[in-house]
Protein backbone atom coordinates (compact mmCIF):
# COMPACT_ATOMS: atom_id res chain seq x y z
CA UNK A 1 0.00 0.00 0.00
CA UNK A 2 1.06 3.80 -0.34
CA UNK A 3 3.40 2.98 -3.08
CA UNK A 4 1.99 4.38 -6.88
CA UNK A 5 1.01 1.54 -9.15
CA UNK A 6 3.39 0.71 -11.30
CA UNK A 7 2.01 -0.28 -14.55
CA UNK A 8 4.23 -2.74 -16.74
CA UNK A 9 3.46 -1.33 -19.81
CA UNK A 10 6.65 -2.84 -20.70
CA UNK A 11 5.61 -6.19 -21.08
CA UNK A 12 2.15 -5.58 -22.12
CA UNK A 13 2.00 -2.11 -24.53
CA UNK A 14 -0.97 -3.04 -25.53
CA UNK A 15 -3.01 -2.63 -22.54
CA UNK A 16 -5.75 0.24 -22.28
CA UNK A 17 -6.35 1.35 -18.70
CA UNK A 18 -9.98 2.49 -17.76
CA UNK A 19 -11.04 5.95 -17.07
CA UNK A 20 -9.89 6.20 -13.63
CA UNK A 21 -7.57 3.37 -13.03
CA UNK A 22 -4.42 4.90 -12.43
CA UNK A 23 -3.79 7.10 -10.22
CA UNK A 24 -3.43 11.07 -11.66
CA UNK A 25 -1.31 12.37 -8.76
CA UNK A 26 2.17 11.27 -7.53
CA UNK A 27 3.75 11.58 -4.01
CA UNK A 28 5.53 14.94 -3.40
CA UNK A 29 2.48 16.36 -6.23
CA UNK A 30 1.39 19.96 -4.85
CA UNK A 31 -2.54 20.07 -4.34
CA UNK A 32 -5.39 21.90 -3.34
CA UNK A 33 -8.42 20.84 -1.61
CA UNK A 34 -11.44 21.82 -3.53
CA UNK A 35 -13.46 24.90 -2.71
CA UNK A 36 -16.72 23.35 -3.15
CA UNK A 37 -19.65 23.47 -0.72
CA UNK A 38 -22.38 20.74 -2.72
CA UNK A 39 -25.74 19.75 -0.17
CA UNK A 40 -25.40 16.87 1.57
CA UNK A 41 -22.72 14.87 3.56
CA UNK A 42 -19.08 14.63 1.78
CA UNK A 43 -16.34 13.23 3.77
CA UNK A 44 -14.32 16.06 3.29
CA UNK A 45 -14.38 18.27 6.52
CA UNK A 46 -14.76 21.90 6.13
CA UNK A 47 -11.73 23.05 7.47
CA UNK A 48 -9.30 21.47 4.68
CA UNK A 49 -11.59 22.89 1.90
CA UNK A 50 -9.40 25.65 -0.23
CA UNK A 51 -6.20 23.87 1.75
CA UNK A 52 -2.54 23.46 0.11
CA UNK A 53 -1.15 20.76 0.69
CA UNK A 54 1.46 17.50 -0.45
CA UNK A 55 0.56 14.30 -1.48
CA UNK A 56 2.45 11.89 0.87
CA UNK A 57 0.65 8.76 -0.86
CA UNK A 58 -1.07 6.84 -3.25
CA UNK A 59 -3.84 4.77 -1.28
CA UNK A 60 -4.25 1.36 -3.45
CA UNK A 61 -6.74 -0.05 -4.80
CA UNK A 62 -8.98 2.20 -6.28
CA UNK A 63 -12.33 2.45 -3.85
CA UNK A 64 -15.90 3.34 -5.34
CA UNK A 65 -16.92 6.92 -4.98
CA UNK A 66 -18.56 6.51 -1.86
CA UNK A 67 -20.38 10.28 -2.27
CA UNK A 68 -21.84 9.03 -5.90
CA UNK A 69 -22.81 5.30 -4.44
CA UNK A 70 -25.02 7.41 -1.95
CA UNK A 71 -27.21 8.68 -4.47
CA UNK A 72 -27.63 4.99 -6.20
CA UNK A 73 -24.48 5.51 -8.68
CA UNK A 74 -21.89 2.71 -8.04
CA UNK A 75 -21.06 1.66 -11.41
CA UNK A 76 -17.64 2.50 -12.91
CA UNK A 77 -16.67 5.49 -10.92
CA UNK A 78 -14.08 3.89 -8.95
CA UNK A 79 -10.58 6.28 -8.55
CA UNK A 80 -8.34 6.53 -5.46
CA UNK A 81 -7.92 8.03 -2.51
CA UNK A 82 -4.31 10.40 -1.64
CA UNK A 83 -2.76 10.70 1.78
CA UNK A 84 -2.38 14.31 1.96
CA UNK A 85 -0.37 16.29 4.12
CA UNK A 86 -1.13 20.06 5.31
CA UNK A 87 1.06 22.17 7.48
CA UNK A 88 -1.20 22.89 10.61
CA UNK A 89 -0.11 26.41 9.98
CA UNK A 90 -1.93 26.45 6.46
CA UNK A 91 -5.01 25.20 8.42
CA UNK A 92 -5.02 27.86 10.49
CA UNK A 93 -3.02 31.32 10.49
CA UNK A 94 -2.95 31.87 14.19
CA UNK A 95 -1.55 28.32 14.72
CA UNK A 96 0.60 28.15 18.57
CA UNK A 97 3.02 25.78 17.65
CA UNK A 98 5.94 24.63 15.55
CA UNK A 99 5.98 25.02 11.83
CA UNK A 100 6.47 21.71 11.23
CA UNK A 101 3.26 20.44 12.91
CA UNK A 102 0.90 19.06 10.34
CA UNK A 103 -2.70 16.99 9.35
CA UNK A 104 -2.41 13.95 7.27
CA UNK A 105 -5.89 13.30 6.03
CA UNK A 106 -6.91 11.29 2.72
CA UNK A 107 -8.93 12.89 0.55
CA UNK A 108 -10.49 11.03 -3.21
CA UNK A 109 -9.25 12.19 -6.41
CA UNK A 110 -12.15 14.09 -7.62
CA UNK A 111 -11.52 16.59 -4.61
CA UNK A 112 -8.00 17.67 -5.48
CA UNK A 113 -6.61 20.29 -8.14
CA UNK A 114 -3.39 19.97 -9.35
CA UNK A 115 -1.24 23.12 -8.56
CA UNK A 116 1.43 24.03 -11.55
CA UNK A 117 4.50 24.72 -9.68
CA UNK B 1 -37.28 -6.57 63.15
CA UNK B 2 -39.12 -4.12 62.08
CA UNK B 3 -39.79 -4.12 58.26
CA UNK B 4 -40.16 -0.48 57.96
CA UNK B 5 -36.04 0.20 58.70
CA UNK B 6 -35.15 -2.70 55.36
CA UNK B 7 -36.68 -0.41 52.59
CA UNK B 8 -36.21 -2.05 49.64
CA UNK B 9 -37.57 0.18 47.04
CA UNK B 10 -35.94 -0.01 44.07
CA UNK B 11 -33.43 2.56 42.82
CA UNK B 12 -34.99 4.34 39.64
CA UNK B 13 -33.15 3.22 36.61
CA UNK B 14 -32.14 5.68 33.64
CA UNK B 15 -34.39 3.25 31.52
CA UNK B 16 -37.39 5.28 32.58
CA UNK B 17 -36.06 8.78 30.57
CA UNK B 18 -37.92 9.06 27.25
CA UNK B 19 -35.61 7.88 24.89
CA UNK B 20 -34.16 9.93 22.82
CA UNK B 21 -35.06 10.90 18.80
CA UNK B 22 -32.06 8.92 17.23
CA UNK B 23 -32.46 6.07 19.83
CA UNK B 24 -36.17 6.12 18.45
CA UNK B 25 -35.21 6.09 14.75
CA UNK B 26 -32.67 3.43 15.36
CA UNK B 27 -35.42 1.11 16.92
CA UNK B 28 -37.36 1.93 14.29
CA UNK B 29 -35.25 1.49 11.17
CA UNK B 30 -34.12 -2.10 12.90
CA UNK B 31 -37.40 -3.28 13.22
CA UNK B 32 -39.03 -2.38 9.90
CA UNK B 33 -35.44 -4.68 8.55
CA UNK B 34 -36.27 -7.77 10.63
CA UNK B 35 -40.12 -7.10 9.66
CA UNK B 36 -39.22 -7.16 5.92
CA UNK B 37 -36.60 -10.24 6.51
CA UNK B 38 -33.22 -8.27 5.34
CA UNK B 39 -31.33 -8.85 8.76
CA UNK B 40 -31.96 -11.07 11.85
CA UNK B 41 -31.71 -10.31 15.36
CA UNK B 42 -29.14 -12.92 15.64
CA UNK B 43 -27.21 -11.67 12.96
CA UNK B 44 -27.02 -8.02 14.95
CA UNK B 45 -25.94 -10.28 18.23
CA UNK B 46 -23.48 -11.56 16.48
CA UNK B 47 -21.94 -8.71 15.64
CA UNK B 48 -22.37 -7.11 18.90
CA UNK B 49 -20.17 -10.39 19.72
CA UNK B 50 -17.59 -9.23 17.21
CA UNK B 51 -17.16 -6.22 18.22
CA UNK B 52 -17.05 -7.10 22.27
CA UNK B 53 -14.47 -9.06 21.33
CA UNK B 54 -11.96 -6.79 20.33
CA UNK B 55 -10.15 -4.45 23.46
CA UNK B 56 -6.80 -2.80 23.47
CA UNK B 57 -5.15 -5.88 24.76
CA UNK B 58 -4.94 -7.25 20.91
CA UNK B 59 -3.54 -3.60 20.04
CA UNK B 60 -1.23 -3.62 22.81
CA UNK B 61 0.12 -7.52 21.90
CA UNK B 62 0.68 -5.90 18.19
CA UNK B 63 2.53 -2.98 19.75
CA UNK B 64 4.49 -5.37 22.05
CA UNK B 65 5.64 -7.78 19.13
CA UNK B 66 7.03 -4.80 16.89
CA UNK B 67 9.05 -3.82 19.87
CA UNK B 68 10.84 -6.97 20.15
CA UNK B 69 10.64 -8.33 16.69
CA UNK B 70 12.07 -5.41 13.89
CA UNK B 71 10.76 -7.50 10.83
CA UNK B 72 7.44 -7.67 12.25
CA UNK B 73 7.81 -4.34 12.64
CA UNK B 74 8.84 -3.45 9.18
CA UNK B 75 5.74 -5.42 7.96
CA UNK B 76 3.78 -3.95 10.68
CA UNK B 77 4.57 -0.39 9.36
CA UNK B 78 4.09 -1.02 5.30
CA UNK B 79 0.95 -2.98 5.68
CA UNK B 80 -0.97 -2.77 9.27
CA UNK B 81 -3.66 -4.83 8.51
CA UNK B 82 -2.15 -7.73 6.48
CA UNK B 83 0.50 -7.81 9.87
CA UNK B 84 -2.60 -7.25 12.18
CA UNK B 85 -4.10 -10.61 9.94
CA UNK B 86 -1.13 -12.50 10.94
CA UNK B 87 -2.39 -12.24 14.50
CA UNK B 88 -5.85 -13.57 13.57
CA UNK B 89 -7.11 -10.27 13.94
CA UNK B 90 -9.76 -9.71 11.08
CA UNK B 91 -11.08 -6.61 9.88
CA UNK B 92 -14.37 -7.34 9.85
CA UNK B 93 -15.45 -3.61 8.46
CA UNK B 94 -13.07 -3.75 5.29
CA UNK B 95 -11.30 -0.94 6.94
CA UNK B 96 -7.23 -0.44 5.93
CA UNK B 97 -4.91 0.41 8.76
CA UNK B 98 -2.00 2.37 8.80
CA UNK B 99 0.37 2.48 11.48
CA UNK B 100 1.84 5.44 12.74
CA UNK B 101 5.47 5.25 14.48
CA UNK B 102 5.98 7.50 17.11
CA UNK B 103 10.08 8.59 16.89
CA UNK B 104 12.02 11.37 18.78
CA UNK B 105 11.57 13.50 15.84
CA UNK B 106 7.89 12.88 15.45
CA UNK B 107 4.74 12.06 17.39
CA UNK B 108 1.52 11.16 16.31
CA UNK B 109 -1.91 11.86 17.35
CA UNK B 110 -5.32 10.24 15.44
CA UNK B 111 -9.00 11.60 15.16
CA UNK B 112 -11.97 11.20 13.28
CA UNK B 113 -13.13 15.15 12.70
CA UNK B 114 -16.28 13.69 10.90
CA UNK B 115 -17.63 11.09 13.19
CA UNK B 116 -15.69 8.68 15.33
CA UNK B 117 -13.58 6.64 12.82
CA UNK B 118 -11.20 4.49 14.81
CA UNK B 119 -9.49 1.26 14.38
CA UNK B 120 -11.99 -0.94 16.03
CA UNK B 121 -10.67 -4.34 14.87
CA UNK B 122 -7.80 -4.12 16.98
CA UNK B 123 -8.75 -1.70 19.84
CA UNK B 124 -12.59 -2.25 20.23
CA UNK B 125 -15.23 0.89 20.81
CA UNK B 126 -13.68 4.27 20.98
CA UNK B 127 -13.90 5.87 24.43
CA UNK B 128 -16.78 8.27 24.51
CA UNK B 129 -14.35 11.60 24.56
CA UNK B 130 -12.73 10.16 21.42
CA UNK B 131 -16.61 10.91 19.48
CA UNK B 132 -16.79 14.33 20.91
CA UNK B 133 -17.13 17.39 19.26
CA UNK B 134 -14.32 19.43 21.78
CA UNK B 135 -11.91 16.38 21.10
CA UNK B 136 -12.57 16.40 17.43
CA UNK B 137 -12.10 19.82 16.83
CA UNK B 138 -8.87 20.64 18.81
CA UNK B 139 -7.39 17.61 17.57
CA UNK B 140 -6.76 19.33 14.34
CA UNK B 141 -6.97 23.08 15.98
CA UNK B 142 -4.53 22.99 19.42
CA UNK B 143 -3.18 19.75 19.44
CA UNK B 144 -0.52 20.75 21.72
CA UNK B 145 -2.70 22.06 24.36
CA UNK B 146 -5.03 19.28 24.23
CA UNK B 147 -2.08 16.60 24.57
CA UNK B 148 -0.88 19.06 27.27
CA UNK B 149 -4.23 18.01 29.50
CA UNK B 150 -3.70 14.51 29.04
CA UNK B 151 -0.22 15.56 30.64
CA UNK B 152 1.64 15.00 27.26
CA UNK B 153 3.75 17.55 26.79
CA UNK B 154 5.53 17.86 23.55
CA UNK B 155 8.79 19.31 22.92
CA UNK B 156 9.03 22.63 20.41
CA UNK B 157 11.42 20.35 18.13
CA UNK B 158 9.24 17.30 18.12
CA UNK B 159 6.84 17.50 14.77
CA UNK B 160 3.10 16.89 15.94
CA UNK B 161 1.46 14.90 13.43
CA UNK B 162 -2.37 14.71 13.48
CA UNK B 163 -3.90 11.95 11.11
CA UNK B 164 -7.97 12.51 10.61
CA UNK B 165 -9.43 9.67 9.48
CA UNK B 166 -12.39 10.21 6.50
CA UNK B 167 -12.64 7.39 4.37
CA UNK B 168 -11.75 3.44 4.46
CA UNK B 169 -8.20 3.86 6.56
CA UNK B 170 -7.85 3.70 10.29
CA UNK B 171 -5.09 4.54 12.20
CA UNK B 172 -3.19 2.65 15.23
CA UNK B 173 0.22 4.48 16.64
CA UNK B 174 2.90 2.48 17.35
CA UNK B 175 4.52 4.33 20.50
CA UNK B 176 8.17 4.44 21.19
CA UNK B 177 8.77 1.51 23.80
CA UNK B 178 9.56 3.01 27.26
CA UNK B 179 13.72 3.33 28.34
CA UNK B 180 14.98 0.55 30.72
CA UNK B 181 12.48 -2.01 29.60
CA UNK B 182 15.07 -4.66 27.85
CA UNK B 183 14.45 -7.32 29.74
CA UNK B 184 10.68 -7.13 29.80
CA UNK B 185 9.60 -10.09 28.69
CA UNK B 186 7.00 -9.72 25.28
CA UNK B 187 3.91 -9.79 28.08
CA UNK B 188 5.24 -7.81 30.11
CA UNK B 189 5.65 -5.32 27.65
CA UNK B 190 2.42 -5.42 26.39
CA UNK B 191 0.75 -4.45 29.55
CA UNK B 192 2.66 -1.05 29.48
CA UNK B 193 0.75 -0.37 25.92
CA UNK B 194 -2.15 1.53 26.90
CA UNK B 195 -5.30 2.31 24.57
CA UNK B 196 -4.62 6.22 24.95
CA UNK B 197 -1.02 5.45 23.56
CA UNK B 198 -2.19 3.73 21.15
CA UNK B 199 -4.34 6.93 20.34
CA UNK B 200 -1.77 9.08 20.43
CA UNK B 201 -2.74 11.21 23.42
CA UNK B 202 -0.31 9.77 25.94
CA UNK B 203 3.02 8.00 25.72
CA UNK B 204 3.64 4.59 26.77
CA UNK B 205 5.18 4.41 30.22
CA UNK B 206 6.36 2.26 32.77
CA UNK B 207 3.35 3.00 35.90
CA UNK B 208 4.98 4.10 38.53
CA UNK B 209 5.09 2.39 41.67
CA UNK B 210 4.37 3.64 44.48
CA UNK B 211 6.30 3.08 47.59
CA UNK B 212 4.98 0.04 49.85
CA UNK B 213 5.66 0.77 54.10
CA UNK B 214 8.18 -1.74 55.62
Amino acid sequence: MAQRAQPMARDFPDIVKADGEQPIFAPDDQVRISMRFPIGHFRVPNYIRGKKGIVEAVIEPTIINNEEEGFGRNAGNKRHYYRIAIPLTELWPNYAGSSNDGLRIEVFETWLERIRG
Amino acid sequence: MNQQIHDHTPAPDSNHAAPGYYEVMETAVRELLFERKLITPGEIRRQIEVLDSRTPALGAKVVARAWVDPEFKARLLANGRRACEEFGISFYDETDLIVLENTDEVHNLIVCTLCSCYPRPVLGLPPDWYKLKPYRARAVKEPRSLLAEFGTVIPEDVEVRVSDSTATVRYLVLPQRPASTENYSEEQLAALVTRDAMIGVVKAEIPETKEMPQ
